[in-house]
């Protein structure tokens, strides 16, 4: 057994796991605050990543400015989502709330394609990229730079639920939306402002993975491996998707390496985490942190 | 003059046809269709059996969502399951294709059944992801399985021939998807006047309630998965004999959410709608592609956008139906009948 191939596995599973993470986090705060389920959060990382990687390359801008406003954008994006497409949606069954966010993915993905091509585009050089060697393993830059950048949005969650305002209201509606309405909380205000950090959010994810990996249609197919993730954390939870994303890093990473080592059946770094997902779905449905739903006849 | 629809008996409440007037339209209009490859060329057959066979997978989808209430985003994998297996049987056993479409719908039922095993235990979101993973299980299995599907390869699916008479033209094989259009519609709509029929409204309803009158809910459950993929599979069969190649890659996501665009612009829990959402649906490209080229028809990035652009039509349209139309065209269907039933006084 290789056992420094293993390590370095894990060590990937993680890394890759903490962006699961982040995007977790932004499709359980949707969820939480509107209970709308996103199909179309992986159109979030790549609408983020093709606008910033435009602001670089074709307006040749320098980061510090084309990085803000790609963000800028994403928060009008996410605003306008919600008001024209998901406000009309409020009161109808889950079925059309969650066929008019595929139809959304469906129309995203299509049109960005054909804005930019369906070939993978790089990013220019940002940061360096050289390996770093941590105690024996290489570790690209980029990637310390991703694991840094979503623990920091990760801390800032924290506080904005805590402290900030808007984080309190936004709380206070994902309990109870009637109750926060009669306290004087805006709850329109709230559902748009949970899509706009949502796709700001996702859009940092989308910048990060695509300077690494390269811009394309793939990291989209991220909006769907979330699905384990928060089913695995919890649907409700924002702590059980940074565990459940970091679990599903390690076990995809894992699935990757006695796949390579052993069985030899191919694919299974995409596929392990469906298994996975069925099969909590069956003995667990509400994940590790999740809420049970309480039905009252 | 007539003001309305009055029904006095329950039989006549219980017809497959809610009036003498649809029965002879709809026998009328399958009479015309039956004479459609004297007149029509290649072209439009070929868009009426691709009506046909989505159609009929569409009817099975509209029966676990529309009837039953629950959510599936695998329908695409069933529907490549049913155009392997008929494939599988008929090359590796050499059972005729005539019979080998309706063995292609029970296996696909079978797994079908054991897919809608985790259904009984779970619903409406979380059985919306549970589908989505089953497809994508499924779709890996179709690359994997090399002995069922031919791998990468693919697979060769024969013509249909009865009477040592091959079906391999289309003007022949429409009448095949002709008669299971007509057999598998007539079938879903009277399955909708059964005793499981009515269980599986109930369901959706209000399931609690529905337990409480004796409803078995997981037997329902899963039964609603069980026929759904039992059309797939007679659909999907259909669409492999008609292509005479079934390769794994066709039956991603993107076919199962066109499906459910077809079911929900149709107007769910309605037979009709179905096949008026599937003629959308298929339609739906084909209109794009002609105002491309009368927009632009020499600008070649329009042209060469033209894949796109119709991935975006599909997209939108099942938005704006959702937004606008939310009960999907049988719904509009019905306002325009009750308008012109009472003409001028329509209030």
């Amino acid at each position: 057994m290789n056992f420094e191939l293993l390590t370095q596995m894990i060590v990937n599973g993680l890394i890759v796991g903490t962006l699961y993470g982040v995007v977790a986090m932004c499709f359980v705060l949707i969820y939480k605050s509107t209970r709308v389920v996103n199909f179309a959060q992986g159109e979030f990382l790549l609408i983020g990543a093709w606008t910033c990687w435009a602001m670089l390359v074709k307006f040749e801008l320098p980061f510090y400015v084309g990085f803000p406003l790609t963000l800028v954008f994403m928060v009008i994006f996410g605003v306008a989502l919600q008001v024209v497409v998901l406000r009309p949606m409020i009161g109808e069954p889950i079925i059309s709330v969650i066929m008019v966010t595929i139809g959304l993915s469906m129309f995203f993905q299509a049109l960005v394609s054909w804005i930019f091509g369906g070939y993978t585009k790089a990013f220019p050089q940002v940061f360096d990229t050289a390996s770093v060697n941590i105690g024996g393993l290489q570790v690209e830059t980029a990637y310390i730079m991703s694991v840094i950048v979503s623990v920091v949005i990760m801390i800032g969650f924290y506080f904005f639920f805590k402290y900030s305002r808007m984080g309190l209201a936004m709380r206070a509606t994902a309990f109870n939306q009637q109750i926060a309405q009669s306290l004087g909380i805006s709850v329109k205000h709230v559902f748009a402002a949970s899509w706009a950090i949502s796709a700001v959010v996702s859009a940092l994810a989308g910048v990060v993975i695509g300077m690494v990996n390269g811009v394309s249609s793939a990291l989209s197919f991220i909006g769907i491996k979330v699905f384990p993730v928060v089913i695995l954390g919890g649907l409700d939870s924002i702590v059980g998707a940074i565990v459940g994303g970091l679990l599903i890093g390690v076990l995809e990473n894992l699935a990757e390496f006695f796949d390579s080592q052993w069985l030899h059946l191919g694919n299974m770094y995409n596929i392990a985490p469906f298994y996975a997902l069925v099969i909590i779905l069956m003995i667990k449905p509400y994940g590790l942190f999740g809420t049970k739903d309480i039905e009252r006849i | 003059m007539r003001c309305g629809e009055f029904r006095t008996t329950y039989q006549a409440d219980m017809t497959i046809f809610p009036t003498p007037l649809a029965r002879r339209v709809a026998v009328v209009s399958v009479g015309l269709l039956l004479l459609a490859p004297l007149f029509l060329d290649a072209y439009y057959l070929n868009l009426l059996i691709q009506i046909g066979y989505y159609g009929i997978a569409a009817l099975g989808l509209n029966i676990v969502v529309g009837f039953t209430g629950q959510i599936s985003l695998g329908h695409a994998a069933f529907f490549g399951l049913g155009a392997f297996a008929s494939a599988w049987i008929n090359n590796n056993f050499g059972i005729p294709v005539f019979f080998a479409i309706p063995l292609a719908g029970l296996l696909t039922m079978a797994v079908g059944l054991m897919v809608g095993i985790p259904a009984g235990r779970i619903k409406g979101l979380y059985l919306a992801i549970a589908t989505l993973a089953s497809q994508y299980i499924l779709e890996d299995f179709f690359a994997r399985a090399e002995w069922f599907t031919g791998g990468s390869a693919g697979a060769m699916a024969s013509p249909f021939s009865i009477f040592g008479y091959s079906m391999n033209s289309d003007k022949s094989f429409f009448f095949v998807v002709l008669f299971y259009v007509v057999v598998m519609f007539l079938a879903g709509a009277n399955l909708m006047r059964s005793r499981d029929g009515r269980a599986f409204i109930a369901v959706r309803d209000h399931y609690l309630s529905a337990e409480i009158m004796g409803i078995n809910l997981n037997k329902y459950r899963i039964l609603s998965f069980g026929i759904s993929s039992f059309y797939a599979g007679i659909g999907g069969a259909l669409f492999g004999h008609y292509l005479g190649f079934v390769s794994a890659e066709g039956f991603t996501l993107l076919l199962s959410i066109q499906f459910l665009g077809m079911v929900i612009i149709g107007g769910l829990g309605s037979v009709m709608g179905t096949m008026l959402g599937t003629i959308f649906m298929v339609l739906l490209p084909e209109v794009m592609e002609f105002g491309v080229h009368l927009v632009g028809s020499n600008s070649t990035a329009l042209t060469q956008a033209l894949a796109y652009i119709k991935e975006m039509a599909i997209g939108l349209a099942i938005i704006l139906f959702l937004i606008f139309e939310p009960d999907g065209l049988a719904h509009r269907w019905r306002m325009i009948k009750n308008y012109w039933k009472l003409y001028p006084f329509s209030y």
